[in-house]
């Protein structure tokens, strides 16, 4: 299927009158999720997770991505309003713009957040259109070694940016592989980490953790502070939110650099928005003629990291969708939640589900098109969402998390896993583990012990096939220089910065 | 606490946890006939956080880094937890909604020092909010 017919195919999936619901509830979420500080798009779609089993799948992977794309455009508020960034996205368009907001241009800076984050989105999801079949179709050439070998290198990338201390990472992502090994071995039938529960036999579902890493880990962190921020105003009447022709000018070359950036830097696992934000605005102020200006609130630097924030989350979708691997945590629940659909993503799933991919492309482009009249004219009300009590809010969120995961198993087992992974979320934030690696570790955990254990079998127990095969011995030697780079003195200085700013 | 303490201390249990898992591992088939048996897998990723833990445990002992983790914060959210593992342990006594209603009574009034009334009121509303949404609206069982 080419790419035109498979986007008009797109079009009549998300066009659907129940699709256009879905994505605009989605993306609603995601917009007020990214308004409040502290509750991340992994949470919210692992929360909404176990209710989506309701849903029609095109429906659900259309509401869940338009939370994933719409927390981004949300984050900017706060950053903007409260020099507190909704996610750590959003770090970077503190510095420009919380100044413009403070000099009385919150409009302007809103306003070009919302543009920014409109044109790099689309563009993120053009470069999905492009990139995702042609690697598909690559990818298709894999076996058991190089799928081992690329999910390797997968969670080496991710291990590598994840956090300061990579030997802390590397434990994150082990006790992941751990929790994916419990339960019933598919090879031999033995059961395994099970502790006599058999509770445990089938395994522990990733909705579990999940939700009790992101949400219930998140809001015991969030419960430290009693005190909320106090916002800025927000300007009132749409015309007050439009930023000026010379802001647009000024920020040209900025939705470009963002967008691109952004893009290239999503279809790397690990990286993550984060570091396309800050370099997108590194970049940006150092090809500027006025980078003495930059922090001091000038547009351009609100454009550059909202727009690489933005199209990044196309660049991320590629690699989960074609070769089911995810880079990043939001990424993996999405993963999770597509193999909880009965889907398998990888090479074949573009060929094999071209309405649901197709549906999904094209529904990300309605959604971009939602997002910029949403947050247009309702900044002001999705600003009113920072005054929600945290001591409703917070109940709240505990509460889906329960009937989420209870829902799903009818298990109260599973609510008291709940609770323990929540403290294992909150005591991994305090003591610095990073929790990406843990869920990535166990999204892929299976895949990469039956990738692994299919090429001994190939081979009669011989692991030179994972070092004779050119493109696993390339991607496996890749992912040993990046687990190295520590040991790199000016490297490892070049990877703590990126991680620190 | 100073942060190589506390690496210290995770260390040593991320260290036990390999220990358990290369114990385990090691009972279980290696190689066999068909390939890579049930041990293969986890043993080596038992012996990687071992090691690792290992490494960790020995570079928090040689670590000169005054660096802290600020735990005073940590006391409101450990209480939370605690009230929250209070809230499972009732669901299947008194059901969800009264005990979700108390967990939400004691997050306002406990932790956010709200009037008597206000957390009587926030835990009634969001008990009945829950019904009329899972139950009612969605037909989803609550615990």
């Amino acid at each position: 299927m080419d790419i035109a017919s498979g986007l008009l195919q797109g079009f009549a999936v998300a066009a659907q009158p129940v699709n256009l619901l879905w994505c605009f509830v989605g993306v609603l979420l995601g917009t007020v999720v990214g308004v409040m500080p502290g509750l991340g798009p992994p949470a919210t779609i692992a929360m909404l997770l176990p209710l989506t089993f309701l849903m029609n799948p095109a429906s659900a992977i259309i509401m869940l991505a338009g939370i994933y794309y719409g927390a981004k455009y949300g984050g900017s508020t706060t950053a903007i309003l409260l020099n507190v960034p909704g996610e750590s996205a959003s770090v970077a368009t503190c510095f420009d713009g919380y100044q413009m907001a403070r000099r009385g241009r919150a409009g302007a800076a809103l306003g070009i957040a919302a543009i920014a984050s409109f044109i790099a989105g689309t563009v993120g999801v053009i470069g999905i259109m492009l990139v995702a079949p042609p690697l598909a179709r690559m990818a298709l050439a894999f076996s058991s070694p190089e799928y081992f070998a690329l999910m390797a290198l997968g969670l080496a990338m991710v291990v590598l940016l994840a956090g300061r201390s990579m030997v802390k990472a590397l434990l994150a992502m082990l006790v992941g592989l751990w929790l994916a090994g419990i339960g019933t071995d598919l090879f031999s039938q033995t059961s395994r980490f099970t502790f006599g529960r058999m509770e445990l036999l089938s395994g522990i579902d990733f909705v579990v953790v999940a939700i009790g890493v992101f949400a219930i880990g998140e809001v015991l962190a969030n419960m430290e502070g009693r005190e909320a921020a106090k916002a800025l105003p927000v300007p009132k009447g749409l015309r007050n939110l439009l930023p000026t022709g010379q802001d647009l000018k000024d920020s040209r070359f900025a939705f470009a650099n963002g967008s691109l950036v952004g893009f290239f830097i999503g279809v790397l696992p690990g990286a993550g928005s984060t570091i396309a934000s800050f370099i997108s605005y590194g970049l940006e102020k150092a090809v500027s003629r006025r980078p003495q200006e930059f922090g001091k609130g000038v547009p351009e630097g609100v454009a550059a990291p909202e727009a690489a924030n933005n199209a990044e989350t196309g660049g991320a979708l590629i690699p989960m969708l074609t070769l089911g691997i995810p880079g990043s945590s939001t990424t993996a629940v999405l993963l999770a939640a597509l193999v909880l659909w009965g889907f398998k993503p990888g090479p074949l799933f573009i060929g094999e589900n071209p309405a649901l991919f197709w549906g999904l492309v094209a529904s990300m482009y309605i959604g971009n098109v939602m997002l910029l009249v949403l947050n247009m004219p309702l900044v002001p009300l999705f600003a009113q969402v920072l005054r929600t009590p945290a001591y409703v809010l917070y109940p709240l969120i505990i509460g889906i998390a329960v009937v989420g995961v209870y829902s799903t198993s009818g298990s109260l087992f599973d609510v008291w896993l709940v609770a323990a992974f929540g403290l294992l979320g909150y005591l991994m934030r305090k003591l610095d583990y990073p929790s990406a690696p843990l869920i990535l570790g166990l999204v892929l955990g299976g895949a990469l012990e039956r990738a692994l254990r299919q090429s001994l079998m190939m081979s009669d127990g011989s692991v030179s096939i994972l070092v004779s095969r050119p493109v696993s011995a390339v991607m496996l030697s890749l992912a040993l220089l990046v687990l190295l780079i520590p040991v790199f003195g000016k490297l490892n200085r070049l990877r703590l910065q990126a991680i620190e700013k | 606490m100073r942060a190589a303490r506390a690496d210290f201390w995770s260390g040593l249990a991320l260290g036990g946890l390999g220990v358990y898992i290369i114990a385990q591992a090691w009972r279980w088939e290696y190689l066999g006939n068909d390939g890579p048996g049930p041990g293969f897998f986890p043993l080596w990723y038992g012996i990687a956080m071992a090691g690792l833990s290992l490494a960790l445990v020995i570079s928090s002992v040689r670590s000169s880094d005054g660096e802290t983790i600020d735990w005073t914060g940590a006391r409101r959210a450990f209480a939370t937890w605690g009230a929250l593992a209070v809230a499972v342990a009732l669901l299947k006594v008194v059901g969800f909604l009264i005990s979700f209603g108390a967990l939400t009574f004691f997050i306002a009034g406990v932790m956010y020092q709200r009037r008597l009334w206000v957390a009587a009121l926030a835990g009634v509303l969001a008990a009945a909010a829950f019904y009329a949404v899972f139950p009612l609206a969605l037909g989803v069982k609550l615990p």
